[in-house]
């Protein structure tokens, strides 16, 4: 593919590597953002009908503080860092460099179209590589915008935005990449993974699942319905980390449900139709999907269910009376669904998670911080949040990121660097102390490698790269060698 | 037989036993007595199944392993403890950390080159981060292989650690299974087919491949300093080093003088044959042999060249004026031939290095730091070393690993616990506060938006210290209502 090579030319020439160069582009990206702030916020209104509120606050703000997180933290990162040797290597400069790996492809999804693609091209250009976006085809009106404004702002010969649908995304994939970025579903992750492998490419999958919400013990019933009904109804559902289904105590769902109906009247008013600031199903077929799971739940629908197809409108659903084999408990929900499913104890909540595969993010609300580390220490997910939901994912110190079939990888802030780079170990050697290098060599003898082992083994106690009791064991070697092996080699 | 390995693993696993710090040292303590104790049978194995030196196996093999454990045994409560990360003004008062956790039952496959320490490493590693694991050693390193299956069960917990020999219909069989992480040590055909089947489960890999690993000797070196150190890391293990320097760039000028040089040590350490020479290793076997020889075909050699096919023996041989394009420039040589290819300019070698494929290590030779400053500017690779050969194996702080065909992911020391670990984000709030988050609910106005960004917006420069006053500041505002009527 020709793009393909002209990034790969452009990479191989060595213009990506100065940090100037990286600075500048990063840069250049943040003046996109702050330039077309009302372009990018129509586009979003026109994809996904996203409230300004949440575009501003999960799309453009999140990506702009990454950028100025990244833009001045850089020069740190792309240090070298020095790292702790052995007695044979004592005098020798051991570290690790970051690498770029060359040209990365980066796959975006259609529910944050803005951020989950321009996120990763944060670290791919901090890294030093060059990119090609692949902008997901459903959000159409972000999709075009990207194909207008990359050009405008950054490297045409660096980076380039490739538009099209599952066609084009395969024959996109037959090329050779330097590392796969994917934002997306399940069974698209095992297809892009099958085609890496053909290259060996390292990939990261930024996938979903089920993310559970267990409210177990004593809380403030309201605050933690707020934050549940917040992070739940954020961008209609359509979030990889939405809290996916509650488990909770029969008892306390009915403290919940009514505080749950209470938030969702103080979010969105008593026609969340009429709000301003509940998003829509991004498209037809998606509505018809979250329509036909409500038709087959054998649960109760008790607040919301009905939608209107001619502006993808889904009213803030509630269900209950539901267990684990449901229709709503086979797939990702991806939508304002939200099934209430009760457990008899905590033990049970957590054997329930267990048994299912690990989600992209798990969260419990208590106020009893024993129930939180009990099921923090009894459970695995991509990330946890205790008494909040989404949040955890816009700490730039956190690596954000999936396990088992929730994802491989992980990114945001320094992370995303780390991903797109190679980590690689670098020793320099000088020319002298020969003498010890020569304890290895053929023709081998007792002594030569027991000196060698005790040189080369790591010691009980360490105080550091350089401690005082090394430097004598040294600098004993040395004399040692240099004079009683001269004497024995007459 | 492979799933009831692995079905055991996992039941091991999930009953949790794996976890805690004192059973994770006590394993790891128990392989270091395997190694100490049994360390006349490893030797005898890897003499039976390779002629490998007894002075080799422990440098070579033990050592690194050794090493890893006693920095694991050292460092692992470290390692497990919660890091935690800078937090943001919203979450001042919150737990923010990363949690690093098993994965599960990790599948290690091992290679018959270094079948203890290519094995046994990435065994600590998955030890270390709390997993089970499957241990599949290489069948072509048959010896090695039915002595770990003998030993290992009776030093580690049985179930947890099960180790599967077999060739490829067993190993194909293991590969149908759900693993949580496969480690793979080898040649990236069988590579590829690892991540392949690991894709359909969406597993993570490590893959420690190969290549070909250059070795550049500039005009401006000791080159008699510089040729004893190649040839000790060539002719080691007879040549069957995956990090091995497989040919060398060379001045035209220099080429003759490089020959001698290495001819000249290769008579100090294996005397004038070296088929004689304790110290001189064999091939693995038959098939490797042939490969070899039909790899020297059709160039020209200037030292070595014989061969004795009942013994899987070729003598340490040297090619000289080899063209670029020729059979044994195509693939890794992985034995004790060492093709030297003449380049005109350090821009020559650049180039000739970055056309191909990303190696495993890339070695220099120059005293000139110009030079050594554009090799490790120019080109790429898993790991460089400047001035000597594969004594960065030995550094376990240094990440072991390739990139591009050389390889995915890396391990040695702390590495390999963070390779098979799962770095979990974790955000501990409180439901206290709830003033605060009242900006950012909906119904939305211009007023909360202003106070949402306010506290989420990254500030230019690291400003620890206002974070850290306004942690103070916060905890006196706790229970008061002055920020909302401030901003609200």
């Amino acid at each position: 593919m020709q793009i393909i090579e002209r990034l790969r030319a452009a990479f191989q020439s060595g213009v990506t590597a100065p940090l100037q160069f990286r600075l500048t582009q990063l840069k250049s990206l943040l003046s996109l953002l702050e330039d077309n702030e009302p372009q990018i916020l129509e586009a979003l209104q026109k994809d996904l009908a996203k409230p300004k509120f949440e575009a501003v606050l999960s799309e453009i703000d999140m990506v702009v503080n990454d950028l100025c997180y990244t833009i001045n933290s850089l020069p740190t990162w792309i240090q070298p860092s020095y790292v702790g040797k052995n007695l044979a290597t004592k005098l020798d400069d051991c570290f690790v460099r970051r690498e770029p790996l060359g040209v990365v492809l980066i796959i975006g999804a259609w529910n944050y179209p803005l951020q989950l693609i321009l996120a990763p091209l944060i670290g791919a250009i901090a890294a030093g590589n060059c990119a090609i976006l692949k902008p997901s085809e459903i959000s159409r009106a972000t999709e075009r915008l990207l194909a207008q404004l990359i050009p405008k702002y950054l490297s045409q010969e660096c980076f380039a935005v490739i538009c099209g649908g599952a066609e084009e995304t395969k024959s996109l994939l037959e090329n050779r990449f330097d590392h796969i970025f994917y934002t997306g579903s399940q069974a698209v992750a095992r297809s892009i993974l099958q085609a890496a492998a053909v290259h060996l490419t390292p990939v990261t999958l930024e996938l979903g699942g089920k993310c559970p919400c267990l409210i177990y013990g004593r809380l403030d019933m309201l605050a933690a319905a707020k934050r549940l009904v917040w992070s739940k109804f954020f961008n209609a559902g359509q979030s990889c980390v939405a809290p996916d289904y509650v488990l909770c105590t029969p008892e306390m769902r009915e403290e919940l449900l009514p505080a749950i109906a209470k938030a969702l009247s103080i979010f969105y008013g008593s026609q969340p139709k009429q709000s301003e600031d509940f998003s829509r199903i991004v498209t037809d077929r998606h509505w018809d999907r979250l329509m036909a799971l409500l038709g087959k739940t054998q649960g109760r629908v008790v607040m919301g269910g009905e939608g209107s197809k001619e502006d993808k409108y889904f009213a803030p659903t509630v269900v209950v009376d539901l267990d684990g084999s449901d229709a709503l408990m086979q797939e990702e929900i991806f939508g304002p669904i939200m099934p209430i499913l009760t457990i008899e104890s905590l033990e049970q909540g957590i054997t329930f998670i267990n048994q299912r595969e690990k989600p992209l993010a798990l969260y419990v609300f208590s106020d009893e911080s024993q129930v939180v580390n009990m099921v923090l220490e009894r459970t695995s997910s991509g990330g946890f949040c205790s008494n909040d939901g989404i949040v955890h994912m816009t700490l730039p110190g956190l690596p954000f990121g999936g396990v088992g079939a929730s994802g491989m990888g992980s990114y945001h802030g320094r992370w995303t660097f780390e991903t797109f780079s190679h980590r690689r170990g670098c020793m320099l050697r000088g020319w002298g102390l020969e003498r010890i290098s020569m304890l290895r060599y053929p023709p081998y003898t007792e002594s030569n490698l027991s000196w060698l082992r005790w040189a080369t083994s790591a010691k009980k106690k360490s105080w550091g790269v350089c401690s005082v009791i090394e430097l004598l064991h040294f600098f004993f070697a040395v004399i040692y060698l240099y004079t009683y092996t001269e004497y024995i080699s007459i | 037989m492979e799933k009831q390995a692995v079905d055991g693993a996992r039941r091991a696993f999930n009953s949790g036993r794996s976890r805690p710090l004192q059973y994770r040292k006590q394993q790891l303590s128990a392989l270091l007595r395997l190694i100490r104790e049994r360390q006349a049978e490893i030797v005898s194995a890897l003499k039976r199944d390779i002629s490998r030196s007894e002075f080799d196996t422990p440098i070579f093999e033990l050592i690194g392993i050794e090493n890893d454990i006693k920095l694991a045994e050292r460092n692992l409560a470290d390692w497990m403890a919660p890091q935690p990360v800078k937090k943001t003004l919203l979450t001042i008062t919150d737990d923010v950390y990363i949690k690093a956790e098993p994965l599960g039952v990790v599948l290690i496959i091992g290679a018959w080159n270094y079948p203890w320490s290519l094995t046994l490493r990435p065994l600590v590693g998955a030890i270390a981060a709390g997993n089970a694991a499957v241990v599949k050693p290489s069948e072509v390193s048959k010896s090695s292989a039915s002595l770990l299956k003998e030993l290992l069960p009776q030093y580690l917990d049985t179930e947890m650690y099960p180790v599967v020999t077999g060739g490829v219909p067993e190993t194909q069989e293991l590969l149908k299974q759900r693993f949580d992480h496969i480690f793979y040590t080898g040649n990236s055909t069988v590579g590829k087919l690892v991540m392949e089947a690991a894709a359909r489960h969406l597993a993570p890999v490590t893959l420690e491949l190969g290549g070909k690993s250059p070795c550049y000797i500039d005009k401006d070196c000791d080159i008699a300093v510089a040729c004893r150190r190649i040839t000790w890391g060539k002719f080691a293990n007879c040549g069957q080093t995956c990090i091995a320097p497989d040919y060398i760039l060379c001045h035209p000028n220099i080429q003759h003088r490089v020959i001698e040089e290495i001819r000249q040590t290769l008579l100090e350490f294996y005397g004038e044959d070296p088929k004689t020479s304790p110290d001189y290793g064999r091939i693995i076997n038959q098939h490797h042999f042939d490969r070899l020889l039909a790899l020297i075909e059709g160039c020209t050699v200037a030292v070595g060249g014989e061969s004795d096919k009942s013994q899987c023996y070729i003598t340490p041989t040297i090619l000289k004026d080899v063209l670029p394009h020729a059979r044994i420039m195509q693939e890794e040589i992985f034995g004790p031939v060492l093709p030297i290819v003449t380049a005109g300019d350090v821009n020559e070698v650049i180039r000739f290095i970055n056309e191909r494929p990303k190696p495993l290590a890339l070695y220099v030779f120059s005293s000139n730091k110009k030079v050594v400053r554009r090799m490790l500017n120019e080109t790429t690779s898993g790991g460089v070393l400047v001035n000597d050969v594969m004594v960065h194996y030995t550094i376990n702080a240094l990440p072991f690993g390739g990139v591009g065909n050389s390889g995915v992911g890396r391990y040695h020391g702390k590495h390999t616990f963070d390779q098979l670990s799962h770095h979990r984000a974790c955000l501990i709030k409180s439901l206290a506060m709830e003033r605060l988050n009242m900006a950012r609910y909906p119904p939305m106005t211009p007023s909360r938006l202003r106070t949402s960004m306010f506290f989420l917006r990254s500030r230019s420069g690291s400003c620890d210290q206002a974070l850290r006053a306004w942690a103070v500041v916060s905890s006196l505002l706790r229970y008061s209502d002055i920020i909302v009527i401030c901003f609200g």
